[in-house]
């Protein structure tokens, strides 16, 4: 069991408000995925449902039972930290069992469980050295090693891709997904990257300012995002905005397309001059100088177009996003 | 420093430094091996021939070298146990957010400026003395006899002194040590449902036992030679109860004016001194490696 829900949560840093009230529920089960650019407040309210942060206001309930007030240890929830917080005065072995030897389970137990996460996780070649001679992504293996032995309600992952490169986090964004798979437990998962949102989650959360954008899956925020902000963070590269006449053609105060729903010819509806051509091989990023600014445009792989080419674009018209002057979705 | 020519000029610029402080070392250790081999009293004057071990010999089967080693080793262990465990508390306590923390940190750390002597004469004239001091005072309002605590706990009193000079130091290095604790470490150990008592001991100690290390070792240096606090306070007295290894020699070769006496003495502490070393260093220095 792994329900959580935030009834009118709120958070205070003395008179700055950075978290206004907000309701979520988050079913068991569910991958969730906190996103939004930084300082949104989306760490705040993973600390907040930790419970390493007190509440301003409002209530926390996790399985129906009311956790306000709980400390963390006893809400039932692990957490993995950006850092990874291992322990660094002890062997593997020993920071995935500190919290089975926390709890006070006999010996006996803590070793089937330790050598159980072991095998889940893959690190039994280096059970027995210290955190400092790990590379990142065995660390981040061992913090994920201390919250399974747990056998929490709930994961909390903070950020925890964003100290690993590239390669790598690719590669543990998609065990990390394997294991929501395996042990289907509730995780909840902050992050500043939408690629990261898009690919792992069941549901995003998108906050700005300590607001709830939106909350919906992937495709869902894709294909109608509820507000302007939405639409321009979810997706990349972002999506083109117009205002002006353009828009007011689709009787809009502002209209947006998404890169690939604009068609590059010989002629079209709109010239520009590219600036930047990214080839990638599989697609074409096109950074094209238009009368409405720069437009990003996403091509197919073997568009030959270069820096001071001059091309003409055509919007698919039916996938506009239309938006009024609040930057609400008509 | 990568050619050959730059390693050379650089050892030849700090040539002058390495050689003076070699010197500087060499000379009086050479010195005081040299007069440790020779009858040299200042009261007899004329010859001083070599005698070889002789010195040494009465050094060891002086009635008092025993109980100053003995002492020595007590005034050492004592402050360290009690500079150590106290800059510990006192280095949690000034973690914690407070109103006015930075005037307090100066406050705690102000001991350490004050000169031994005058430390030693205000701890003895003010606090410890049975007649003015703040302790008899306070015996007195308890309707307790006042204890002279200079006469009957001579090596305590001493230890309370020096312990007082160094705890600041030990809780200077214990606090950064314990502010430079990555503070996701302490969540995390709450994630996992360690108490107060369980993060201190788990969490914390073994961060901090790099720097109870550097404290220790750095300490026993200077502890070993501690000297001021007992000529201004006790004298090495009552009898011997508070002569340590320094104080022995000083009174051989000064009160005494036996210089080959002394210089053996000397020699002696050195000997002691890196004996003490290596056996602090066989078991605390593996924390200094990585």
């Amino acid at each position: 069991m792994g329900q959580i829900e935030l009834k009118g949560v709120a958070k205070r840093f003395g008179d700055a408000e950075v978290i206004p009230p907000l309701d979520l529920k988050i079913e068991d089960g569910e991958f969730v995925v906190f996103v939004g650019p930084s300082g949104c407040g989306k760490s705040t309210l993973l600390r907040l449902i930790a419970g390493l942060e007190d509440v301003s206001g409002g209530k926390i309930e996790i399985d129906g039972r009311d956790a306000t007030a709980e400390r963390p240890a006893q809400r039932g929830l692990a957490m993995v930290f950006q850092s990874y917080a291992l322990y660094p005065h002890m062997s593997v072995r020993k920071n995935i069992a500190f919290p089975l030897k926390m709890a006070k389970v006999p010996q006996a137990e803590i070793d089937a469980k330790v050598n159980n996460a072991a095998e889940i996780l893959n690190l039994a070649s280096y059970i027995d050295r210290r955190p400092g001679q790990l590379s990142g992504g065995q660390r981040q293996r061992v913090a994920i090693g201390r919250a399974i032995v747990r056998n929490p309600q709930a994961f909390l992952f903070d950020e925890p891709l964003s100290n690993l490169d590239a390669a790598l986090r690719v590669n543990m964004r998609l065990e990390i997904t394997e294991l929501h798979n395996t042990l289907k437990t509730t995780m909840i998962y902050v992050t500043h990257d939408q690629v990261e949102a898009m690919t792992m989650a069941d549901k995003i959360v998108v906050l700005q300012a300590g607001k709830i954008e939106q909350v919906g899956s992937p495709l869902d925020l894709y294909n109608h995002p509820k507000n302007r902000f939405v639409a321009g963070f979810i997706g990349s590269p972002k999506m083109n905005f117009m205002t002006g006449a353009e828009a007011a053609k689709h009787d809009a105060h502002e209209i947006g397309f998404r890169p690939e729903h604009i068609a590059v010819g010989e002629t079209g509806d709109w010239k520009g001059k590219v600036t930047v051509s990214e080839h990638l091989g599989s697609d074409t990023f096109l950074h094209v100088d238009t009368e409405f600014g720069i437009i990003n445009v996403r091509a197919n792989g073997n568009v030959d177009v270069h820096h001071g080419d001059t091309i003409w674009m055509t919007p698919d018209r039916s996938k506009v996003h239309r938006f009024d002057a609040a930057g609400n979705t008509l | 420093m990568a050619t050959q020519a730059s390693r050379a000029a650089g050892r030849l610029m700090i040539s002058p430094a390495v050689i003076l402080l070699l010197m500087w070392m060499i000379v009086p250790l050479g010195m005081t091996i040299y007069f440790s081999f020779l009858r040299y009293n200042l009261l007899i004057p004329g010859e001083n021939p070599f005698v070889g071990l002789e010195n040494y010999s009465y050094f060891f089967t002086d009635p008092n070298f025993w109980p100053s080693l003995v002492n020595t080793l007590f005034l050492v262990g004592g402050v360290l146990l009690i500079t150590t465990v106290g800059g510990v508390l006192l280095a949690l306590l000034l973690d914690q957010p407070m109103w006015g923390q930075g005037i307090v940190r100066i406050l705690v750390i102000a001991p350490f400026f004050v000169m031994p002597t005058v430390s030693a004469l205000v701890w003895k004239n003010m606090f410890m003395n049975p007649v003015n001091g703040v302790f008899a005072w306070i015996a007195n309002v308890f309707g307790l006899p006042a204890f002279d605590f200079l006469a009957h706990a001579p090596l305590l009193s001493i230890i309370l002194i020096v312990s007082w000079q160094w705890l600041p130091f030990a809780t200077l290095i214990l606090l950064t040590a314990l502010q430079s604790l990555d503070s996701e470490q302490l969540e995390a150990s709450e994630m996992d449902g360690a108490g107060p008592l369980a993060r201190f001991f788990y969490i914390m100690v073994p961060h901090l036992s790099r720097a109870a290390t550097v404290v220790i070792l750095i300490q026993t240096i200077f502890l070993l030679s501690v000297f001021a606090e007992i000529l201004v306070t006790t004298n090495g007295g009552p009898g011997n109860a508070s002569t340590n290894l320094t104080y022995l020699v000083y009174s051989q070769s000064l009160l005494q004016y036996d210089v080959g006496l002394g210089s053996a003495g000397g020699i002696v502490a050195v000997i002691l001194a890196n004996i003490v070393a290596i056996f602090l260093m066989r078991m605390i220095g593996k924390n200094l490696e990585t």
